[in-house]
């Protein structure tokens, strides 16, 4: 009973930190509609400035609670520069390409914060005045705990009053409701955005600095702090600031009581509340539907028949891939193979992202189901490479049919959330379950045939194999049902008057990405010999986001153009330097700002440009 | 028998009964006009026929058969075509493929997954254009295209599905006078070949009154008067209503 209170108590603390940082995430995408992927960034850099402060300062109250604050407010001018240097110029993009931005700025952050700070874990000191316990039923609990579990009542209560008593309140709320009426009425926009930007960048750092004594400072703690917070806001319902105070409380008790009731799926239990959440209340807790964005939501392009030169350039690209692959190293190989298979694997994304207009931040998890069947398979019951082949995209596509029964219902951000659930709790399975699993260990001696071992052998599999998917899913999207998936994706309204089953259309067409995607990733398993959760978890789901994006959502060429452009980049600028994700994260941002429509897309304007075209 | 037969229909919204017991039936080849001011409830009614608003009370049947409340796309099914008063069509596809995809909804092709569209009922679609005067706009984004001319779209989608009923919500909004009056003159004709069952709002009376063969005039929700078109421009309530007198809410 006393360790259950406990365990509550120090659930309240996690809950108070968690909601300074969802609140600011909230209160952002409430006003500018942006989902703010480097909001974790900006928790990570509060801890940062507030050790470095802290440890600068004398030491004392002054000095720590000092720190504390100026680390806070030093976040927020960072949030000022971010918004007004990037952010500002992509407000009118599609909401994934702002997601798209704000993922460049998070790898910008990671390697600033390894050149600033180094590689090491920082410890801080603890708060003066706060060092001690109290007795509570017998049992010592921290002081600076109970002190937390104040910080986020009282964060509430002031935002609220700041939302309720202010005429800057005020205009925050009606742009969160209306934010065209809001520009019609003549209330200066700019303003608005950057400031709600700072207040929101200020409490992602305040709540940062204050893990300070509680945590040591890593460069780990963005990408670990935004995924809860994605799930703590969306549960609570995107712009909702109640909603977000009460997810907090939710998720923050489930983790602290989770982990006594049922240790085994403690990460597993968070997204499944998430995911019961959206299936029974499509816009969270709180939250109300959004209206639709009606200004710049020009018509999508349409497609049309490849232009020749574009196949003639395919046809040469196919023939180097066959003809100079003899004269290659193994690591060159390895990379082609890797490059062979990620064109599947991003074309797969693309189905249901450009055509389907769904988002998916989850896509990994069908990838990975590929990659465990087989590995499995090869496991368990010493299946050949044929098996574990065909059973990978089996795996997948029964997947993709049970998640995707529950996704392809959302819209938006919330869908793109409920992936995102779907794939951590398949990622929270091969890492929990290491029985059957191994865990973080992986598995491991999941080797091709002896006929396929040889390097060049397996290449010419993978790019055949892929190959005739990729093909497979163009001649898809220019059949009937890919026209009606784009038929739903470009007017429901009409679609339903037509006789088309958004639903039934959608949901096959999440479960014919999931089986490539399967393929994708049962080829992978044979081609490095292993698995390992990673394949399931978040940051390959960007890199599949990534590389249809930067090759431009509405192109059929563009999930392709972008698998070899992404790969090759992150090769290169890793073999090149160790700074590869700064790197990589001004690449990306360079890309959203000048070539909005991605490489193949602006490649296509480029060619109609000059050639005149529909 | 009448290919429509709306029977006792009502729907409140809150507070507001906006269709008050709304009763009619169209035959095949009868062009049915529904009239009435500014919230009189035409749009509710429509919406109603083809299952995008589920009544609160009555019902509807086509052909006989109770139709009350089934989803849009089952609908369409049985046969009914529909047009926007705000136009709703697949704005990355060209006009062709928009009505190439009413085509193919119609013979339930939908699902296939070789055959490129591009190859699957071209004719037909192109002939269904050049009835309508936009075989010139077939290859053109629905995107980019001027109003008038996604009117004609429209109509052409709805066409695609060899509609028993035609349900046209403001056909001719946001369109030049004299296009208004070749629009409908064409769409009479259609029905009158076809024997299709016409349902139609509109807000310009001289398209009403040169096309419709009967006219129901609603007020608030509730019928309040029904004929020929003749006595109808005849009928004292109309002329209260639509010239207002000042009791009444105003007319446009």
């Amino acid at each position: 009973m006393e360790t259950l209170v406990l365990q509550a108590l120090s659930g309240l603390a996690s809950a108070s930190s968690l909601f300074l940082v969802a609140s600011g995430l909230t209160v952002i995408f409430g006003v500018s509609r942006i989902v703010n992927f480097a909001h974790g960034s900006f928790y990570m850099l509060g801890a940062y400035l507030a050790w470095s402060l802290v440890t600068a300062l004398p030491r004392g109250h002054l000095g720590f609670w000092g720190g504390i604050l100026a680390a806070a407010l030093g976040v927020g001018l960072i949030g000022i520069a971010i918004e007004t240097l990037l952010l500002r110029r992509i407000y009118r993009a599609p909401e994934l390409f702002q997601l798209l931005a704000t993922f460049g700025v998070v790898l910008i952050v990671q390697d600033l914060a390894l050149l600033l700070w180094g590689a090491q874990d920082l410890l801080g000191p603890r708060a003066p005045g706060l060092r001690g316990g109290t007795m509570i039923l017998g049992l010592r609990f921290p002081d600076y705990e109970l002190f937390l579990i104040a910080v986020g009542p009282v964060v509430l209560l002031l935002l609220h009053l700041l939302f309720h008593r202010t005429r800057w309140g005020m205009l925050v709320r009606a742009a969160t409701q209306d934010r065209e009426m809001v520009g019609a009425l003549g209330v200066n926009q700019r303003m608005l955005f950057t400031s709600v930007f700072f207040l929101g960048a200020c409490l992602a750092g305040l709540g940062g600095a204050l893990q300070l004594p509680r945590e040591s400072v890593n460069l780990g703690m963005d990408l670990a702090i935004i995924v809860e917070a994605f799930v703590v806001v969306v549960v609570g319902g995107l712009g909702s600031l109640m909603g977000a105070a009460l997810a907090a409380l939710l998720i923050g008790e489930l983790h602290a009581l989770g982990i006594l009731v049922l240790p085994k799926i403690t990460l597993v239990l968070v997204f499944l509340v998430m995911a019961v959440v959206l299936v029974m209340r499509p816009h969270g807790l709180l939250g109300r539907a959004q209206a639709p964005a009606a200004a710049g939501a020009a018509a999508e392009p349409a497609i049309g028949a490849t232009p020749r030169p574009l196949v003639w350039l395919g046809l040469a690209a196919l023939l180097a891939a066959l003809a100079l692959p003899p004269f290659a190293g193994d690591y060159a190989l390895s990379v082609l193979t890797e490059i062979a298979i990620l064109i599947l694997f991003a074309a797969s994304l693309h189905l249901i992202m450009g055509p389907g207009g769904m988002a998916s931040f989850g896509h990994a998890a069908y990838f990975g189901l590929g990659a465990y069947s087989a590995a499995l398979a090869a496991k368990w019951l010493l299946a050949p490479m044929a098996i574990g082949l065909a059973l990978a995209p089996v795996a997948a596509g029964l997947g993709g049919l049970l998640f995707g029964w529950f996704c392809v219902r959302l819209s938006g951000v919330y869908a793109a959330m409920l992936t995102l659930a779907f794939a951590q709790i398949a990622w929270s399975v091969a890492f929990q379950w290491s029985e059957v699993t191994g865990g973080d260990n992986g598995i491991l001696g999941v080797w091709p045939d002896a006929w396929a071992a040889p390097r060049l052998v397996y290449y010419y599999l993978t790019l055949g194999l892929c190959l005739a998917a990729t093909l497979l899913l163009r001649r898809v999207i220019r059949a009937p049902f890919g026209y009606a998936l784009r038929a739903q994706r470009d007017s429901a309204l009409r679609a339903e008057t037509i006789g088309i089953d958004a639903f039934a259309i959608r949901w096959r067409a999440f479960a014919l990405a999931a089986v490539m995607a399967g393929l994708a990733g049962g080829l992978f398993a044979y081609a490095k010999g292993s698995v390992f959760p990673t394949y399931l978890g978040i940051p390959r789901s960007v890199d599949a986001l990534l590389m249809v994006l930067l090759g431009g959502v509405q192109t059929l060429s563009g999930p392709i153009l972008g698998a070899i452009a992404y790969t090759g980049l992150q090769e290169q600028l890793m073999r090149l330097t160790d700074l590869w994700r700064l790197m990589l994260g001004t690449t990306i941002l360079l890309l959203v700002l000048f070539f909005p429509q991605g490489l193949a897309g602006a490649a296509r304007a480029r060619w109609e440009g000059r050639h005149g075209g529909a | 028998m009448a290919v429509l037969e709306a029977e006792g229909l009502r729907k409140r919204f809150g507070g507001v009964e906006a269709v008050r017991g709304v009763s009619f039936a169209v035959e095949a080849g009868e062009m049915l006009a529904l009239i009435g001011p500014n919230g009189a409830g035409k749009s509710t009614c429509f919406n109603m026929l083809n299952g995008q608003l589920r009544p609160d009370a009555g019902r509807v049947r086509l052909r006989g058969q109770d139709i009350t409340g089934l989803a849009p796309r089952k609908v369409w099914r049985l046969g009914v075509g529909r047009t926007f008063q705000v136009t709703a069509t697949f704005g990355s596809m060209t006009v062709l493929e928009n009505v190439q995809m009413a085509l193919l909804s119609h013979q339930g092709r939908l699902g296939r997954l070789w055959r490129p569209v591009s190859a699957m009922d071209r004719a037909p679609a192109e002939a269904l254009l050049a009835r309508l005067g936009i075989a010139a706009q077939a290859e053109r984004p629905c995107g980019i295209l001027a109003y008038g001319d996604l009117k004609r779209v429209e109509l052409a989608i709805a066409l695609a599905n060899d509609p028993a009923l035609l349900l046209m919500d403001e056909p001719t909004a946001g369109m030049a006078p004299q296009e208004r009056v070749a629009l409908m003159a064409l769409t009479a004709r259609i029905a009158r070949e076809r024997r299709i069952a016409v349902l139609f709002t509109e807000h310009d009376m001289d398209v009403v009154f040169a096309h419709a063969d009967r006219i129901l005039v609603l007020d608030r929700g509730a019928p309040i008067a029904e004929g020929a078109p003749a006595a109808v421009r005849a009928d004292a309530r109309v002329r209260e209503v639509y010239l207002g007198s000042g009791a009444t809410q105003g007319g446009h």
